[in-house]
C-alpha cells in the first residue's frame, strides 16, 4: 500500500520526475556510450593492420616504427638496405614480403612507395582487403593510388595530375615527374585513407636527378628516359612480412633483429599497437572523466528536486507521521522514489544507447572508421549502471535526511 | 481500563528554547469527550504532540492507554500511536494524490493492532463512510483534491476512527467548516465515538461548541505556556 502511494505520489509530480528520469537516462547513455565507443575504438585501433605477422624497419623503438611504417606518424630514422631486404626476403620461412619506402609527400598527405602485392596483403579490421571505389591499381610508373581521404579532402578524381614534395612539410617539388591517378579506395578507418601510394620504382625515378636532398643543375632526365632505366631502389623504409607458419614468427623476427650486416627489427604488429593504445589511452580516460561527471551532474539534479520538493510536501509527511510512520520511514519513501526515478532512469538510458548505436554505427563506421559492435550489456556496463543506483541513493541521503528532520521538528504540525 | 490519557510533572521546551509548557497533571478519563478551549498561541498544538508522542518531555511523564509514551524509544511511540490514537487536524487531512478509501486504510499500514480489528479494510471504510454520510463512489473513486472541505473532513473522522483506537484526538476540526456543517460534523462525529467507546480530546476555541462536550477545561488551567527570551 505504500508502494501504490508513494508511486501515485510520484504521478502527482509527473513532469518533475518525467524530466529528472530523463537527465539520468541521458547521461548512463553517455556512460555507457562512452565504453561502447572506447571499446569500438580499441578494436578498429587494433585492427589497422591485420594478417601481417611481422613489420619490419631499421633498427629503433617498437612503437616509432609502428607509428611511421603504419600510421605514417613521425620520421624515419634509417633505411633498410636492398640487399639486406632481399636476403630476408629469401629466408623460406618468409610467406611473403611487400617493401614501403617512404619519406615523400603531397599536401598534408604521405606518399608511400610500395609494390602492387601491397593490394593484396595489406589488410585490416580482422581480414579485409583494401577495395578500389574507382580505378584501378597503378600500372605505369607514374600513376597512383590515393586514399579516401587524400581524395575527398584534395578534391581528387581519377586521371588527375598530382606533384610529390619532396620530403614532408617541404616546399621542394617533385615538378618535373607529375603522377596520375589511376585508382581511389575506399575508406578503410586506417592510415591508408591518407596515403598517395605509387611504385616502388617511382620513388627511385623521382629522385634520379637528385642528390643530397636538392635538384642536380642541368636538364632534369625525362620521364621517357626514366622509363627506360633500370630503377632498383638502392634501399627501403620498412617491409610487411608474412611468414609460412605462425610458429615461425618468433624465430623469424629473432634473425631479423639479429642481422648481422645491418641494425634491423622486426616488430609483431598486434603487440606493438596495444603498447601504442596504452600511450593514447589517457585520452579514453578523459573521456571517461567526462561521462561521470555528467552521471553525477544529473544525480545532484535529482538530489536537488527532491530537496526542492520537501518543503511542498512537509503536509505529506506530517499526515504520515500523524498516522504512525516513524521518520525512518519517510526517510525509506524518499529513498525508495529516488531509486525509483534513478532505475527508471537507467532502463531509459539504456534504450537510448542502443537506439543510438543503431542509428550511429554505419555513420561511425564511414566518417571515423570505428566500428562499434551492438552487442549485449557487458558485466562492466551492468556495474556501470548498478554504481549509478548505489549514487542515487547516496546524494538522495541529503534529501532524505532533510525530511528526517523536518518530520521530527514539526511534528503533527506544519512549523514555518 | 487504564484511563486514555494521564500527565505527571510534565516540562517540555522546544528546541532552541522559543517555547515551553508546564503541565502539572492532567488526565482525560476513559470513554469522556474532553474539550480544551484556549486561544492560539496558549500550547495546544505543543500539548496534542505531546500526547501523541511525537516530541519528548524533558521531565515528567505522559500516559497513553496505561502505556509510558513518554519513556519510550521513538520506534515504539510511533507504534503506539498508530495503535492508540486517531488523529483529526484542522484541515488538509488527505494526501492529495489517493483516493479517500486509500486514505482511510493508511493507518492499518503503520498499525497491526488496528489492522486486527478489521476484518475486511473496504468493507468496514465504507461502512464508516456511510455511516458518515458520504457516497460510496466519492469514497472509492475521487481523489482527495475533488471533495469539499467538509467531506474531506469526516473522511478524515473515517480514517481516525478505522479500527478502533481508543483515543480521538482532533485539533479545531471543525474550524474550517461554516455553522451549519460544523453541527452536522460534530453530530457524526460524536455518534461514532460513542458507537466505538472511545475518548475523544478535542481542542477548540469555539466556546459554541462547549455544551456538547462532558468535560470542558480551559488550557490555561492545565498548561503554563513559558516564552523563551529568544
Amino acid at each position: 500500500m505504500l508502494w501504490r502511494l508513494a508511486l501515485s505520489s510520484m504521478r502527482s509530480r509527473g513532469l518533475t520526475v518525467v524530466l529528472t528520469a530523463l537527465a539520468i537516462a541521458l547521461s548512463v547513455a553517455l556512460v555507457l556510450g562512452v565504453e561502447k565507443l572506447r571499446l569500438g575504438a580499441k578494436i578498429s585501433f587494433a585492427d589497422t593492420i591485420s594478417d601481417t605477422d611481422l613489420i619490419m624497419g631499421a633498427r629503433t623503438g617498437g612503437v616509432q616504427l609502428l607509428l611511421y611504417a603504419v600510421f605514417r606518424i613521425g620520421a624515419v630514422p634509417n633505411t633498410i638496405s636492398w640487399d639486406s631486404y632481399q636476403q630476408i626476403a629469401a629466408r623460406p620461412d618468409v610467406n611473403w614480403i611487400v617493401p614501403i619506402s617512404l619519406g615523400d609527400s603531397h599536401r598534408q598527405f604521405r606518399v608511400m612507395g610500395t609494390t602492387p602485392a601491397f593490394f593484396d596483403r595489406y589488410k585490416y579490421r580482422s581480414g579485409r582487403d583494401l577495395t578500389l571505389r574507382d580505378g584501378a591499381v597503378m600500372s605505369d610508373l607514374f600513376e597512383a593510388v590515393i586514399g579516401a581521404d587524400v581524395a575527398e579532402t584534395l578534391g581528387y578524381q581519377i586521371g588527375d595530375p598530382i606533384v610529390v614534395a619532396h620530403g614532408v612539410a617541404s616546399f621542394v617539388q617533385h615538378e618535373d615527374t607529375p603522377f596520375r591517378i589511376t585508382g581511389i579506395l575506399d575508406k578503410t578507418g586506417t592510415p591508408v585513407d591518407r596515403t598517395v601510394i605509387v611504385g616502388l620504382e617511382a620513388i627511385e625515378a623521382i629522385h634520379v636527378d637528385w642528390q643530397d636532398g636538392a635538384q642536380r643543375p642541368g636538364t632534369p632526365t625525362p620521364p621517357e628516359t626514366l622509363r627506360q632505366m633500370e630503377l632498383q631502389p638502392k634501399a627501403i623504409t620498412a617491409a610487411l612480412i608474412g611468414v609460412q607458419s605462425r610458429l615461425q614468427i618468433f624465430t623469424l623476427q629473432r634473425a631479423i633483429n639479429e642481422y648481422p650486416s645491418e641494425p634491423l627489427m622486426a616488430i609483431i604488429p598486434g603487440v606493438a599497437l596495444q603498447e601504442l593504445w596504452g600511450i593514447i589511452g589517457i585520452a579514453e580516460t578523459a573521456l571517461l572523466a567526462v561521462s561521470v561527471i555528467v552521471v553525477v551532474t544529473a544525480l545532484l539534479g535529482m538530489a536537488a528536486m527532491m530537496l526542492a520538493g520537501l518543503s511542498a510536501r512537509r503536509r505529506e509527511m506530517a499526515i504520515l507521521r500523524a498516522l504512525g510512520a516513524g521518520p525512518g520511514t519517510i526517510m525509506g519513501l524518499l529513498l525508495a522514489e529516488a531509486l525509483f526515478i534513478a532505475a527508471i532512469g537507467a532502463v531509459l538510458g539504456i534504450g537510448l544507447l542502443y537506439a543510438g548505436l543503431v542509428v550511429a554505427q554505419p555513420w561511425l563506421d564511414v566518417a571515423y572508421g570505428i566500428f562499434v559492435p551492438i552487442s549485449g550489456l557487458t558485466p562492466r556496463d551492468l556495474l556501470t549502471v548498478l554504481a549509478v543506483l548505489v549514487a542515487a541513493a547516496l546524494v538522495c541521503l541529503i534529501p532524505a535526511w532533510r525530511a528526517f528532520r523536518i518530520s521530527l521538528a514539526d511534528g503533527m504540525s506544519v512549523r514555518n | 481500563m487504564a484511563p486514555p490519557v494521564t500527565i505527571r510533572d510534565l516540562r517540555f521546551d522546544w528546541p532552541g528554547g522559543r517555547f515551553g509548557l508546564d503541565v502539572p497533571a492532567f488526565d482525560l478519563p476513559s470513554g469522556a469527550k474532553m474539550m480544551l478551549t484556549g486561544a492560539s498561541g496558549a500550547g495546544k498544538s505543543t500539548l496534542l504532540a505531546l500526547i501523541c508522542g511525537i516530541v519528548q518531555p524533558q521531565a515528567g511523564r505522559v500516559d497513553v492507554a496505561g502505556q509510558p509514551m513518554s519513556g519510550l524509544p521513538p520506534r515504539a511511540r510511533d507504534r503506539l500511536r498508530a495503535d492508540q490514537i486517531g488523529i483529526i487536524f484542522q484541515q488538509f487531512n488527505l494526501l492529495p494524490y489517493a483516493t479517500a478509501l486509500d486514505n482511510i486504510c493508511l493507518p492499518l499500514r503503520f498499525s497491526p493492532r488496528r489492522r486486527a480489528q478489521v476484518s475486511n479494510p473496504r468493507d468496514d471504510a465504507l461502512s464508516l463512510t456511510q455511516a458518515l454520510g458520504l457516497p460510496d463512489d466519492l469514497v472509492l473513486r475521487a481523489k482527495s483534491t475533488d471533495l469539499s472541505v467538509g467531506q474531506q473532513q469526516r473522511v478524515a473522522v473515517a480514517r481516525a476512527l478505522l479500527g478502533a483506537p481508543p483515543l480521538i484526538v482532533a485539533d479545531e476540526p471543525t474550524s474550517a467548516l461554516d455553522v451549519d456543517a460544523q453541527a452536522e460534523f460534530l453530530d457524526l462525529l460524536f455518534a461514532q465515538v460513542t458507537q466505538m467507546g472511545a475518548s475523544l480530546l478535542m481542542v477548540s476555541h469555539d466556546p459554541a461548541l462547549a455544551p456538547r462536550f462532558d468535560i470542558v477545561q480551559p488550557l490555561a488551567k492545565i498548561a503554563m505556556p513559558r516564552r523563551g527570551a529568544a
